[in-house]
């Protein structure tokens, strides 16, 4: 049987399939942008021998173990540590500068997947002397991405091309001193977690991060639709402070969303915006998400804990004197 | 009319190849065109630069979301997959790479047939390797049209052979013949120029 003279059929299956995982799981993949989460579904497909998407909805309703895999496949995605080096030399020399003066920094990687990136921006906050005063939260709707973030502990391979890219982010250290090589992984300096924290958050379904000054999300709104794309701007234009920054991937924009007048352009090809005092309109504010404990998601009820965290970590940030200590 | 959509794959020597095929393009072509091309590290910066010089489309790299348009070519960014969506706009990806290669031009193809069916164009220019064959056995699969350039004339004819053994092709050509044949399939006049 030929199932590609039944494309149209296969778009329904795959609306079909992504209601079924909202509706029995709670993980929204809805507004995801359809041809790479169909790449997805594809490969699981042909990993599990099943011929058509139909059949993978009804594994997915009955067989919870599947549904893992599935998920799995869906959260894949690579990254690397100082990925577009220029990114985090604008970072080092535009953004820093600007946000030294505060008494303490906070900073959202909003899906941060397996970790890389967070390292990256540990190191260079540590080099420039601000580490001791900022919080990281970082945060995927990954379980299993996370806990490798968390873990801080990566395959040797990639080292190199890390190196390379450390070197050329500015780096003004040697980058072996940040992790111990084993045979097969390089683990990474635990010392850099100290003001980390990790948590459960699902930009399609969950809320606001509040008071940040600083917020990236690099190539990871390119997996979404426009419409999801516009919901989470307004979530990061409300969880920045006035003045604070967003940074995005090299090849995403703001400027096509809703809330572009929000925001002023810092750098363009590094794709580095700051919230302006331009207030958000009622019109867009109401179609904001808003944060509410009655979360029916998974990643709902770990994100009243990471509020509760939040607070205190900030209580003890802002116990810390304010100056550039190291 | 038949067509929305041209997509292009080529590795090992395909800028000029590439060039061969845009340069007979008018600027007010009637399909938007989307193009994987396998770059080394050191043309990435130069390559738009140096295609506007000669093209008469308008080049240039996809964004995220965009609409598309005819009269354009998009090429994938370095280190990013390119894909069509059914909404006639591109979306980009940091999946991981696909034969070695990201683009890939397989994932450029396959989303191509998904989104455009029969209403496309796929085609296979010179390369050392053999992306792209998967996907342009997709495109024929859900009844587009396949080109590939004649392996015993390109620079380079093992991704030609490799989409050849996989698919049967509708047209094996020079890469001069190309954009003749593209314009035939339009019915459209193509401005020759050398």
């Amino acid at each position: 049987m030929d199932y590609y003279d039944n494309d149209d059929n296969e778009n329904l299956e795959v609306t079909l399939l992504l209601e079924a995982i909202n509706a029995k799981y709670g993980y929204d993949f809805r507004s995801y942008a359809r041809a790479s989460i169909k790449r997805r579904i594809k490969h699981r497909m042909s990993v599990s021998g099943i011929k058509k998407i139909t059949g993978v909805i009804e594994r997915v309703i009955y067989d919870r173990p599947f549904f893992m895999e599935l998920l799995g496949d869906f959260s894949i995605s690579t990254t690397e540590m100082f990925r577009d080096p220029d990114f985090f030399q604008a970072l080092r020399k535009t953004v820093f500068p600007a946000i030294q003066h505060l008494p303490f920094i906070k900073i959202w990687v909003a899906g941060c997947s397996t970790g890389e990136e967070v390292y990256s921006l540990a190191i260079i906050l540590r080099e420039e002397k601000l580490y001791d005063k900022t919080m990281i939260y970082a945060t995927d709707y990954s379980e299993k991405s996370l806990a490798t973030a968390k873990e801080g502990v990566y395959g040797i391979k990639p080292i190199k091309k890390y190196a390379a890219n450390y070197i050329h982010a500015g780096g003004i250290q040697s980058f072996s001193d940040y992790f111990t090589a084993k045979t097969d992984t390089a683990v990474i300096d635990q010392s850099l977690r100290q003001n980390m924290v990790f948590s459960i958050h699902n930009l399609a379904a969950d809320g606001v991060f509040g008071e940040m000054n600083l917020i990236l999300c690099r190539n990871v709104l390119i997996y979404f639709n426009r419409e999801l794309q516009d919901k989470v701007f307004g979530l990061f234009t409300e969880s920045l402070e006035e003045g604070g920054y967003l940074c995005l991937g090299s090849k995403e924009t703001i400027r096509l969303s809703a809330f572009s007048d929000n925001y002023d352009e810092v750098l363009k090809d590094e794709k580095i915006y700051r919230r302006n005092t331009t207030p958000v309109s009622d019109a867009k504010a109401n179609d904001k998400p808003v944060v509410t404990p009655e979360f029916v998601t998974k990643g709902g009820e770990l994100i009243r804990d990471v509020k509760a965290k939040m607070e205190e970590l900030d209580h003890l940030l802002r116990g810390l004197p304010g100056k550039d200590a190291v | 009319m038949k067509y929305e959509a041209i997509v292009i794959g080529a590795s090992a020597g395909g800028l000029d190849a590439l060039k061969a095929i845009a340069t007979q393009l008018p600027a007010d072509f009637t399909l938007p065109i989307a193009v994987v091309l396998h770059l080394h590290r050191n043309t990435k910066n130069e390559l738009i630069a140096l295609l506007k010089r000669e093209v008469r489309l308008t080049v240039k790299y996809a964004e995220d979301k965009e609409k598309l348009k005819h009269g354009c070519l998009y090429l994938a960014p370095p280190d990013y997959h390119l894909l069509m969506e059914d909404d006639r706009t591109l979306s980009l990806s940091v999946d991981e790479p696909v034969n070695y290669s990201r683009p890939s031009i397989d994932v450029l193809f396959e989303s191509a047939a998904d989104a455009f069916g029969k209403h496309v164009i796929g085609i296979i220019l010179t390369g050392a390797n053999s992306d792209g064959s998967l996907g342009l056995k997709r495109i024929k699969e859900r009844g587009g049209t396949a080109i590939v350039e004649n392996p015993q004339s390109a620079q380079y004819p093992e991704m030609p052979l490799a989409a050849i053994a996989a698919t049967e092709a509708d047209y094996i050509l020079d890469v001069d013949e190309i954009a003749g044949k593209v314009g035939e399939l339009l019915r459209l006049d193509i401005c020759k120029t050398s």
